[in-house]
């Protein structure tokens, strides 16, 4: 039985992300990481590897810059990783990005279940869980925050998801695919264990043609381009200091002007 | 020599980097008021391997070498000083002494437990009335049968209320100067052990800096590291190891001082532009980065030195005492670029300042360091082999 991950290298949470002068986005000199949401979906598939002896592997598409993140999932402890790439897939949109993951978790076989983070940061979106759960036929669920029960055998799996009244508890069958929030676990480090074999790996690619895939997923077949990035307009903000002769009456003037402005 | 890196060099770097950055850093000011040690630091270090990070496997470490140690301790003291300090010691001048000088049985007794981060370890040389002398220590051990009876006190010894395993030097023979020296390795569970904190320091405030005091402590022979006699070589290469642990750490100073600086200088404003406009401004930025490529490649140098099992006195002295004086420059520039914020906790260059003015005093003062060089450069001083030569790393310390 395979668990697998869909992670991808993306900038630092940090890092000061913009749109240059020539309309791409940038985000200066800042380090690529695992995308940050994957820390949990990794640690997951670990903590799952554990208690259940089953198979990890992580999968990214695209270039080798996403070679960092995979081999960060392997340094914590997830045992493959597989890298989705050919040049006719740039450009790819989130059903390209379902129909190459859909590809490889059949190439795989075996696959119990497939474990997303919240949403890529980079992109912002997270289309591609439902839409690869729809062509590989099987359930999604998002935002989950706690797997309450899972079994490979049975096929079961018992989820916690937050909703925004507050916690759903729901069952489905398996091969599923999820999606996490950080509620799920606490991010395991890598180990130096794990560095040491996750630098030696050598990570295998998997084309188009490997996949089978033809055209199908290529970003010439895309529906949805992008067309322009554009900054966030800069914010003009204006400094009042209220003045008063007691502390008292600072605080009533505060009140009444945040009422007037109608914030409180 | 940063092309001598490979991918498990950086990989590890990162990871240690993370956990200092995300564990350490958004409390460290906290801890730093307070005069107290994160509880969570030497567990966490423990649990991550950190604490045997250059221990060869079989021995319960992580088999790294030891340029990702000092990688390590730049990342460590890139975020506070205290968390090199705890490498300097535990690591530096203990478990790597152990690996150098010990028996199979005090490896497997007292290394390994330490590699595993399950004891930690501290060092005891320096006593009241002795820093830089040490040949004049007071403190005694008297051998009666297979025991040695220790009496005396040891002063400014970081860990001293935390660790459990000390290596602690005394005179076995006061007659006999340097070579009436011999190191033991004393448990803080042994009677007329007693320990306690230093308050009140100037800097590596978050960390643990105390006494010892030994009275009729009864060590028993197989805690005698080294043979009788033999306790000033093994307390030298002790700062061997020491001396690039720091080393590391304050070239990690520097590259705090510059990256404050460099973040700081982009975005204050004066005379209607950044202050990383001033050519002034730059002169500082231009020569912390000197100082910092500088003090980076002296380090790796001594570690590859190490790798290869080649002696490294006299480049590891070169590098601890170039990065630590240099440490101390870049934060006094730092705060300068600072302003009047430079001055206050609220930014963290007053912290380097305060906690890098310790390390141009403790394994060599600087002026001990620039005597060394110059005795070395006249020829005055030579490097002779030892018993027990400092392993060179071989990757059979990843295997078992
Ligand atoms: C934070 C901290 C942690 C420490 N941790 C440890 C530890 O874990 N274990 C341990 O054993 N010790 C530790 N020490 C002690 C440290 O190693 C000593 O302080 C150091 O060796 C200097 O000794 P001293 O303070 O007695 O100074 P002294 O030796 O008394 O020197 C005083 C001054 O005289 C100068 N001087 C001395 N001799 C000469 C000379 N020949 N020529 C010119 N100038 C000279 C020195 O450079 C110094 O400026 C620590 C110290 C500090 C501050």
């Amino acid at each position: 039985m395979n668990i697998v991950v869909f992670t991808k290298s993306t900038p630092d949470t940090a890092a000061k992300v913009e749109v240059d002068g020539g309309g791409k986005v940038t985000w200066g000199n800042a380090q690529l990481v695992l995308n940050p949401w994957d820390e949990y979906s990794v640690t997951e598939s670990v903590l799952l590897k554990d208690a259940h002896k089953v198979n990890t592997t992580a999968f990214a598409i695209g270039d080798e810059i996403h070679n960092d993140a995979l081999k960060q999932a392997l340094a914590i402890g997830m045992d493959n990783a597989i890298r989705i790439w050919d040049a006719g897939m740039s450009g790819q949109d989130s059903l390209g990005f379902a129909k190459s993951a859909a590809a490889a978790v059949k190439k795989l076989g075996d696959v119990g279940l497939v474990i997303f983070g919240k949403e890529f940061v980079d992109v912002g979106t997270d289309a591609q869980v439902y839409q690869l759960a729809r062509l590989l036929g099987c359930t999604a669920i998002g935002a989950v925050s706690k797997i309450v029960a899972v079994d490979f055998n049975a096929k079961t799996i018992k989820v916690e998801r937050m909703v925004e009244e507050g916690k759903q508890t729901l069952t489905a069958p398996l091969p599923a695919v999820i999606s996490v929030l950080k509620d799920i676990n606490e991010p395991k480090s890598p180990s130096f264990i794990g560095i040491r074999k996750a630098s030696k790996a050598v990570i295998p690619v998997w084309s188009s043609a490997d996949l089978g895939l033809g055209e199908a997923a290529s970003g010439a077949a895309a529906k949805v381009s992008t067309v322009a990035y554009r900054n966030l307009p800069v914010r003009a903000g204006q400094v009042e200091i209220i003045e008063g002769g007691s502390e008292r009456e600072r605080a009533e003037k505060l009140v009444n002007k945040l009422l007037e402005e109608k914030v409180i | 020599m940063d092309f001598l890196l490979t991918e498990e060099h950086l990989m590890a770097q990162k990871m240690v980097r993370d956990f200092a950055q995300k564990e350490v850093y958004p409390t460290i000011k906290e801890w730093d008021r307070k005069q107290q040690m994160n509880p969570d630091v030497l567990p966490r270090m423990g649990e991550l391997g950190i604490l045997g990070i250059s221990i060869p496997t079989r021995y319960g470490g992580q088999g790294y070498d030891y340029v990702t140690l000092g990688l390590a301790c730049e990342e460590l003291e890139r975020v506070d000083t205290t968390l090199r300090v705890v490498m300097s010691v535990h690591m530096g001048l203990n478990s790597l002494a152990l690996l150098q000088w010990g028996t199979e049985a005090q490896k497997q007794k007292f290394l390994a437990p330490q590699a595993r981060g399950e004891k930690y370890a501290g060092f005891g040389l320096t006593e009241p009335e002795v820093g830089s002398d040490v040949v004049n220590m007071r403190s005694t051990a008297k051998r009666h049968g297979d025991t040695y009876v220790l009496n005396g006190e040891k002063m400014w010894i970081s860990l001293a209320t935390k660790a459990h395993h000390f290596l602690v030097v005394a005179k076995t023979d006061p007659a006999a100067g340097h070579k009436g020296m011999t190191a033991f390795i004393v448990t803080n569970d042994m009677k007329g052990v007693t320990t306690g904190d230093l308050h009140g320091k100037l800097g590596v405030r978050a960390g643990s800096t105390g006494w010892i005091a030994m009275q009729d402590v009864e060590v028993p022979l197989e805690n005698r590291l080294g043979e009788e006699g033999e306790g000033f070589y093994v307390a030298m290469s002790c700062l061997d190891n020491g001396r690039y642990t720091v080393a590391a750490g304050a070239t990690g100073l520097i590259r705090a001082c510059l990256e404050d600086s460099l973040k700081y200088s982009m975005s204050r404003k004066t005379f209607g532009k950044e202050i990383a406009r001033h050519q002034l401004i730059q002169q500082k930025i231009g020569f912390m980065q000197q100082w910092y490529d500088a003090a980076r490649l002296l380090y790796l140098k001594a570690g590859f030195m190490k790798n290869r099992g080649m002696r490294n006195t006299r480049e590891t002295g070169m590098a601890k005492w170039y990065a630590t004086d240099h440490s101390v420059q870049a934060a006094l520039e730092a705060i300068q670029i600072h302003g009047a914020y430079g001055f206050s906790d609220e930014y963290d260059v007053e912290r380097y300042l305060r906690n890098g003015k310790g390390a141009v005093i403790y394994e060599g003062t600087s002026e001990i360091h620039q005597l060394m060089q110059a005795e070395y450069a006249l020829g005055f001083r030579q490097d002779r082999p030892l018993r027990c030569e400092m392993p060179a790393y071989d990757p059979s310390w990843q295997e078992g």
